[in-house]
């Protein structure tokens, strides 16, 4: 692909020495950027890099320290929210903002047409969402309730909300964390047709493999900075990822784990959000649980985690069948939890980290009596933080206060200083730095070839396939067949997601 | 505008503006005295001299202070779990009927005081554990539970005055006949008009804190409240903290009945409670739910309302001066309190 420069000279929209401060950190710094006409810049950067706040700014919810904003060769004021949009600047969230109960056509329309009108103009504005569907190839039915939907689909109407607009600037917040592989190459094909009519397109991601097949320019934000600025074809991913992160990144491949026997064994187990489903894990091995966000992943965490208990099935632990399911049993049984939401199942954020290493562990070993041992229970809180190289001010400082990385380091510590023999990970690097993901996958390794049967659940097909031995698929509730390591292609994978498959197997 | 919350609040930020909530309500109070025709400063050192200006009036906000300590105990702990009890009203007067109940003849010297207080409390415990029950099988909300039976309770009350518990003596008047001298609380010293009311609730406080800060069943009321699906997910024994929670506040703000029937009033009528239950939510908020300083801002609203009672009399200033005062102290103190942590930003 040509740089774009050469393929649109002018210049849609440009970011001028933007700096913003919160405080002692500078969440942006001199951050400058242009964007041509119908070309796509990727905007990369890990959590904490000043994606948000860049974008943040643009859109006038923060008011930059210093530094303009042009856009179509007009300056934007700052801090205006409505600025932005008038400008002709749109934006997909990764969390939607659609009406449920509302058709396509309705979502499209609502905020942009008065909500009364004559039939005749309804009728105007859904031929015209047809058009704009049927000529950027957003398969659609414009007459479609939106809680009929799929993620993808209500993607492609945030989407054609802000085609409908007119949109000249479009910008998408990590647009494929949603997405099945095969939904993402039908987002590719719409953003190239977009692009080939004149739109912009910024596009935030970390995902490299992705950036590397729709961007032409990559923008790497570090630490606030623009750590590097290069047209894609000039570049490959091992050097974007050496930008990101600052330094060269381990790759090294992770050796399989040695299988054990079977620790916990789901035998036909129904609960809310699951249909009958049966699964193995054996000590010694990770097995990774792939499919799209929200088809029964937290379900299946609850389940193993005790926080609800089977409808009908058995769940049994080192051939025991379980008779009462609860938190508290599963810690018995040596279930180690590391839960998705760290702030609002995980920990709590009000409480200081001493307190929140013990939750699990306060009754059983650190009181006697009734009455807390705070000082064994401050002793334990300061191994974790030394241990995981928790950067905090200590023990006595409140949860809320860390970052991401290190509330997952603390809760990690938590977990694994119980030595459990079978761990349930969610999402366990999800919003984590690259340094936090190696360590939080070097301790899931670990843990595994200490003995312990891991169950990986992620939305990410790349650390799925990376670090598992057997991998299943869970759509609607139902899981596919284990498929062992290096056994199946992502495309195949990418089916079975959508669900395809599930009708043969079983 | 918006609110951000600040990280490390710095020793200007923490302490200007409780001082500034301090100074309006000073302000309101003056304005008000103004309004109704007195000298503002006048009004003002006359509340705090009719609070602590004579052994007297100290005496007098120490004993009005005693049931508020109770109920704001009862508030806090609740509060603190997340469990909202707006019904200390009704558990005091539950512990102010056995009081009376068990102090009109049915026990003999040694045995009456510490067994109606300990039955006391359990008649507070078991008033509040039907809401929380219904709160944790059904999704009740206690809100309303409890603050309707603040009514039945007070309706209840009036039904025993005028029916069994109506004093033959009392010529007419809605009141229990009087606690048996071994049923009352002494008084600390004799001669002074201060009972030993006082010092349980003191001890009380100190109890309530070693508990929440030391004791397991502490460490999960916080947590409960803190964050009710961590607390459940970390496998802490969710509604069995709750109801404990809901028998160890209804139990204290029985204590409130209890100690003034024992130790202050002697008997009971249907005006013992100007709103204790009430007022200790008041209590415990101003308190930040610290039982500790729960002491100390009882003794505050304790003074006020003794306070604007004696100024009342002098300077012929209505006593809902006192009520008003109260009210801003507390919405400017949650105010500043708020703005202890958060800094609003223009956009």
């Amino acid at each position: 692909m040509t740089p774009s420069p050469d393929k649109a000279g002018e210049v849609v929209l440009r970011l001028d020495g933007i700096t913003k401060r919160f405080g002692n950190l500078v969440a942006n710094d001199a951050i400058s950027l242009d964007l041509h006409k119908g070309e796509i810049v990727a905007l990369l950067g890990e959590n904490g890099a000043g994606k948000t706040t860049l974008m943040n700014i643009l859109f006038g919810h923060y008011m930059p320290d210093s530094g303009a904003i042009t856009a179509f060769g007009s300056r934007l004021p700052a801090g205006n929210p409505r600025a932005a949009l008038a400008a002709g600047i749109g934006m997909v969230h990764q969390h939607f903002a659609l009406a449920d109960q509302l058709s396509v056509a309705e979502n499209v329309m609502l905020g942009t047409e008065p909500l009364f009108r004559l039939r005749q103009h309804r009728a105007q504005a859904r031929s015209r969402i047809a058009g704009l569907a049927q000529g950027f190839g957003l398969s659609i039915n414009p007459d479609a309730r939106v809680a009929d939907l799929s993620v993808g689909e209500r993607q492609r109407v945030e989407i054609l909300k802000a085609l409908y607009r007119d949109v000249r600037i479009l910008i998408l917040d990590e647009p494929t964390a949603v997405l099945t592989p095969q939904e993402s190459d039908a987002l590719f094909a719409t953003l190239r047709r977009a692009t080939a009519q004149g739109l912009s397109v910024i596009f935030i991601s970390h995902k490299l493999h992705e950036v590397m097949a729709i961007a032409d320019r990559c923008v790497v934000l570090r630490h606030g900075r623009v750590a590097g600025m290069t047209a894609t074809a000039d570049t490959d991913r091992a050097s974007l990822a050496t930008l990101m992160v600052g330094a060269a990144l381990p790759n090294a491949s992770i050796a399989p784990g040695q299988g054990g026997p079977v620790r916990l064994r789901l035998t036909n187990v129904a609960a809310p959000g699951l249909r009958g489903l049966t699964l193995g894990l054996h000590g010694g091995t990770i097995t990774g649980l792939a499919g799209v966000s929200g088809n029964g992943q937290a379900a299946l965490a609850d389940l193993i985690g005790g926080v609800t208990a089977p409808i009908t099935g058995e769940i049994a632990v080192d051939g025991v069948p379980q008779v009462q399911w609860t938190p508290r049993q599963a810690l018995a049984a040596g279930v180690g939890r590391i839960p998705e939401d760290r702030l609002r199942t995980g920990g709590i954020g009000d409480f200081n980290l001493a307190e929140n290493a013990v939750l699990e562990t306060y009754r059983t070993r650190f009181s006697r009596h009734g009455l807390m041992d705070w000082p064994a229970i401050r002793a334990h809180a300061t191994e974790i933080i030394a241990t995981c190289d928790v950067r905090c001010d200590g023990p006595g400082q409140s949860m809320r206060l860390l970052s991401g990385g290190n509330m997952q380091k603390l809760i990690l510590g938590r977990v694994l200083g119980a030595a459990p023999r079978i761990i349930i990970a969610s999402q366990p690097v999800r919003g984590l730095d690259v340094g936090a993901i190696a360590y939080v996958h070097a301790q899931l390794i670990a843990a595994r070839d200490a003995g312990a049967a891991i169950l990986l659940i992620s939305e990410d097909l790349d650390e799925v396939q990376r670090l598992s031995d057997t991998i299943h698929v869970i759509s609607a509730g139902r899981l596919s067949p284990g498929f062992a390591r290096g056994s199946i292609s992502q495309t195949d994978l990418g089916l079975w997601m959508a669900g395809q498959g599930f009708d043969h197997a079983a | 505008m918006r609110l951000e919350p600040v990280l490390h609040p710095g020793p200007m930020r923490r302490m200007v503006p409780p001082a500034l909530a301090l100074l309006a309500t000073v302000l309101v109070a003056a304005l008000l005295a103004a309004l109704a025709g007195a000298n503002p400063f006048a009004v003002l050192g006359q509340i705090i001299v009719g609070a602590t200006g004579s052994r007297l009036a100290i005496l007098e906000t120490l004993n009005r202070a005693t049931p508020l300590i109770f109920t704001g105990l009862a508030v806090a702990v609740a509060f603190r779990a997340k469990l909202w009890n707006i019904g200390a009203e009704a558990q005091l007067y539950a512990g102010a009927i056995v009081a009376v109940l068990l102090g009109t003849g049915a026990l003999a010297a040694p045995l009456v005081l510490p067994v109606s207080a300990l039955a006391a409390m359990l008649a507070g415990a078991l008033f509040l554990l039907g809401p929380v029950m219904l709160k944790v099988r059904l999704g009740v909300d206690e809100v309303v539970t409890t603050l309707l039976l603040n009514f039945i309770m007070v309706l209840f009350v009036s039904y025993l005055l005028e029916g069994p518990l109506k004093d033959p003596g009392g010529m007419g008047w809605p009141k229990s006949p009087a606690l048996l001298p071994e049923a009352r609380l002494p008084r600390i010293v004799e001669g002074l008009r201060l009972h030993w009311g006082f010092v349980i609730a003191l001890l009380a406080a100190f109890v309530i804190w070693v508990v929440q800060t030391r004791t397991t069943l502490g460490f999960e009321m916080r947590a409960v409240g803190a964050n009710l699906r961590a607390a459940r997910f970390a496998g802490m024994p969710v509604t069995a903290t709750l109801l404990k929670t809901a028998l160890i506040s209804g139990g204290l703000a029985a204590l409130a009945g209890w100690s003034e029937v024992a130790g202050l009033k002697g008997h009971l009528s249907s005006d013992l409670s100007p709103g204790f239950g009430y007022t200790g939510i008041i209590v415990a908020m101003l308190a930040l739910l610290h039982p500790l300083a729960i002491v100390l801002t009882a003794l505050f609203v304790a003074g006020v309302f003794v306070g604007s009672d004696a100024m009342s009399r002098a300077a012929n200033v209505p006593t809902y001066i006192a009520d008003m005062l109260l009210a801003t102290a507390l919405l400017t103190m949650v105010l500043a309190i708020l703005l202890t942590r958060f800094r609003v930003v223009r956009d």
